[in-house]
């Protein structure tokens, strides 16, 4: 079995970013990138399931040199190769799926392992987008998955619950946090990976279909206030619930 | 405690290579989710959390630029430099396990002995199955090791060993003592196993300083020591001397751990504290202090990795090393307090890793050399005069 597992390269959760002078895009210069969090959960589930049953992992990356980084780190947990689907563009969620979709496909793997959703633009389209893309099956935000022949069962989070789906192969998977530990890149592994095979595509061009107009960095919050700690304060917190915040 | 994405005013990050990186990130991960949350514990009770030991050899941290077949990672010293610094970042006491295990036990054993030696050994002590540690520094011989007193005299089959350690880092918890004691007036290294009939090795108790690291006497009481346990090409006191050079080389990287450790925790502190109508840094005379913090962390990093870059190309000269265990030991204490003054009074609780820093490297400017000690070694270099009386 080939399994996939589709990665993409994020500025870590800690640094500080700043917009670039484009006022589209953010400044690349200082900035630490980093794994996408959730991809971690997607990498540690694919080579779980190939030490479970055989078989082949392989992880894709859509974007610029820099993603070469985080496709290493994956080789470095034991993914055995590395796919990354060059562009120097900006690409939207539906044309990442389209270049996952396309390479998945000459692939011919089955089962393919992503994040639920990036930490950078948080759009969580991607996995779905391709699974429509190849018609495969997909169940997302995955806290469980378990495979049994051709039969996937898997719990997914939603609002105040968990739900338990079934479906089959061919699937796309996207992880939530929850769903395993993530082992460490060893020492060893990041030796192994060294010598192990990145092939560079180069990404067709696919026109986009959502345009990013600007960014803008979230309002400074005012501080909390203390109005008071006992029941006198209470008349004045109502006014201001009622005539500042307008929530009641 | 926010999560720290390192210090890196002068991009010295391009200086690095992809593994290198990855080794850093790894590192980095593993203390912030297994160090930072048990550290200040351990470090009230005076403690060695010795359960991380098989977590660290599962990464690889021990011995990790030995080759592959005795089970390490085989990577090189820049790597290595940047593992002390993560976890020295976590604790010096973890740095300390850490460095003795690879500079001053598995080091000694790859290169001065035989090959049964090294291939019994170097793969337990790479997989934590076998702790071990190092003796030099005697009661009365610190900063003058050849002066030691230790003696091994030949009986048949072997040695006996009589005479004391002190100040012995892993010493109590260790499976294997590499201990140096002068054979026919000459000093010779020893593989002594826990468990030989005369050897004892009790804790010394009540240091303020690496209180999450075990230091501990060697007693040595007419212990028969068999022939096979002799390092075969340790002989001179040039062996020690080199095992401690390796060791200060991880040191010099290490304090840089501290020093951003402290250095993040007096940003974060400084913009979050107001006093009169601004956050304190706003004002000119803490910005100053952060400003020479973060100037002195550059230095010392950009000092490191050219220090790394001539241990791997074999270009190294240990004067070179003295020089930047020596700088980098000193401005780590003055980072460290500094960043105690920016804090105020909350800079002596435990609650922020600052005085626990500060404390640390108390011991770790004085062990592997004083700081007046590597003075002398560079001084005696570029003057061509020696201070030493021999
Ligand atoms: C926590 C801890 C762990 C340690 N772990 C180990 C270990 O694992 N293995 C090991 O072998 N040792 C270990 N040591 C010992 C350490 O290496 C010694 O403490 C160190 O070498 C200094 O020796 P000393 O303490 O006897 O000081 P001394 O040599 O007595 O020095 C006292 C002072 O005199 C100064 N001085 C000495 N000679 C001169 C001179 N000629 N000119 C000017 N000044 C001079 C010194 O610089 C120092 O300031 C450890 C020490 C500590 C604190």
């Amino acid at each position: 079995m080939k399994i996939a597992v589709c990665v993409s390269h994020v500025p870590d959760t800690a640094t500080r970013i700043k917009i670039a002078a484009d006022q589209k895009s953010i400044d690349p210069a200082g900035v630490s990138f980093v794994l996408n969090p959730y991809d971690e959960y997607a990498v540690e589930e694919a080579l779980k399931t190939k030490e479970k049953f055989g078989g082949e992992v392989v992880v894709l990356s859509v974007g610029g040199d820099r993603v070469k980084e985080t496709i290493r780190k994956s080789l470095a947990m034991g993914v055995d190769e590395g796919v990354h689907l060059k562009t120097d563009e900006a690409l939207d969620s539906f044309a990442i799926a389209q270049a996952l979709a396309d390479e998945i496909k000459s692939l011919g793997s089955e089962l393919v392992f992503m994040g639920k959703q990036s930490v950078d633009y948080d759009s969580g389209m991607v996995g779905q987008l391709t699974a429509e893309l190849l018609s495969f099956n997909s169940i997302s935000v995955c806290v469980t998955f378990n495979l049994d022949g051709n039969t996937i069962t898997a719990e997914r989070e939603i609002e105040g619950g968990k739900e338990i789906v079934e479906t089959s192969l061919p699937c796309i998977i996207t992880a939530q946090k929850g769903l395993n530990e993530p082992r460490y890149a060893s020492l060893k592994g990041i030796m192994a990976a060294k010598k192990k095979v990145i092939q560079e595509k180069p990404v067709a061009s696919t026109p986009a279909l959502v345009e990013n107009l600007q960014l803008k960095m979230p309002t400074a919050k005012n501080p909390g206030r203390i109005l008071g700690t006992d029941s006198s304060a209470v008349p004045e917190l109502v006014k201001l619930l009622h005539e500042e915040a307008k929530v009641i | 405690m926010a999560k720290l994405s390192g210090v890196d005013y002068f991009s010295a990050d391009d200086l690095l290579f992809e593994d290198e990186k990855l080794v850093r990130e790894t590192v980095r991960t593993f203390v912030d989710s297994e160090i930072l949350p048990i550290i200040v514990k351990h470090n009230r009770e005076g403690s060695f959390p010795q359960n991380i030991v098989p977590k660290m050899a599962e990464l690889g941290i021990l011995g990790p630029t030995l080759p592959a077949k005795y089970g390490c990672a085989e990577m090189n010293n820049v790597a290595y430099g940047l593992i002390m610094q993560e976890l020295e970042r976590g604790d010096s006491s973890i740095r300390s396990f850490a460095s003795v295990m690879s500079a001053l036990v598995m080091y000694p054993i790859f290169k001065f002995g035989s090959e049964e030696q090294k291939d019994f050994w170097l793969p337990k002590l790479a997989k934590g199955e076998k702790i071990g540690c190092f003796g030099l520094t005697e009661p009365d011989y610190g900063s003058n090791p050849g002066g030691m007193v230790t003696k091994a005299e030949r009986v048949d089959g072997g040695f006996l060993l009589n005479g004391a350690k002190m100040w012995i880092t892993n010493g109590t918890i260790a499976d294997i003592a590499i201990v140096w004691a002068k054979l026919n007036g000459i000093v010779n290294g020893f593989i002594i196993e826990k468990g030989f009939a005369g050897f004892t090795a009790p804790e010394m108790r009540g240091k303020q300083s690496l209180r999450a690291s075990v230091t501990s006497e060697l007693i040595f009481n007419n212990v028969f020591v068999p022939e096979k346990n002799l390092l075969p090409d340790g002989a001179g006191l040039k062996s020690p001397l080199m095992c401690l050079n390796q060791a200060r080389y991880g040191i010099a990287w290490g304090v840089v751990g501290s020093m951003m450790s402290c250095y993040d925790s007096a940003l974060e502190y400084a913009k979050s504290r107001k006093q009169f109508s601004k956050p304190i840094a706003a004002y000119q005379l803490t910005q100053k202090k952060l400003v020479e913090m973060l100037t002195e962390i550059t230095k010392s990093q950009l000092l490191n990795i050219q220090l790394g870059r001539l241990k791997d190309g074999g270009k190294l000269r240990f004067q070179q090393v003295s020089l930047a265990k020596r700088n980098n030991c000193e401005i780590a204490l003055d980072i460290a307090r500094s960043a105690r003054e920016i804090l105020g009074a909350n800079g002596i609780l435990d609650e922020y890793p600052v005085m626990r820093h500060a404390a640390n490297l108390e011991s770790v400017k004085t062990y592997e050399g004083t700081h007046e000690m590597h003075t002398l070694i560079i001084g005696e270099d570029i003057t061509g005069f020696t201070a030493f009386d021999n």
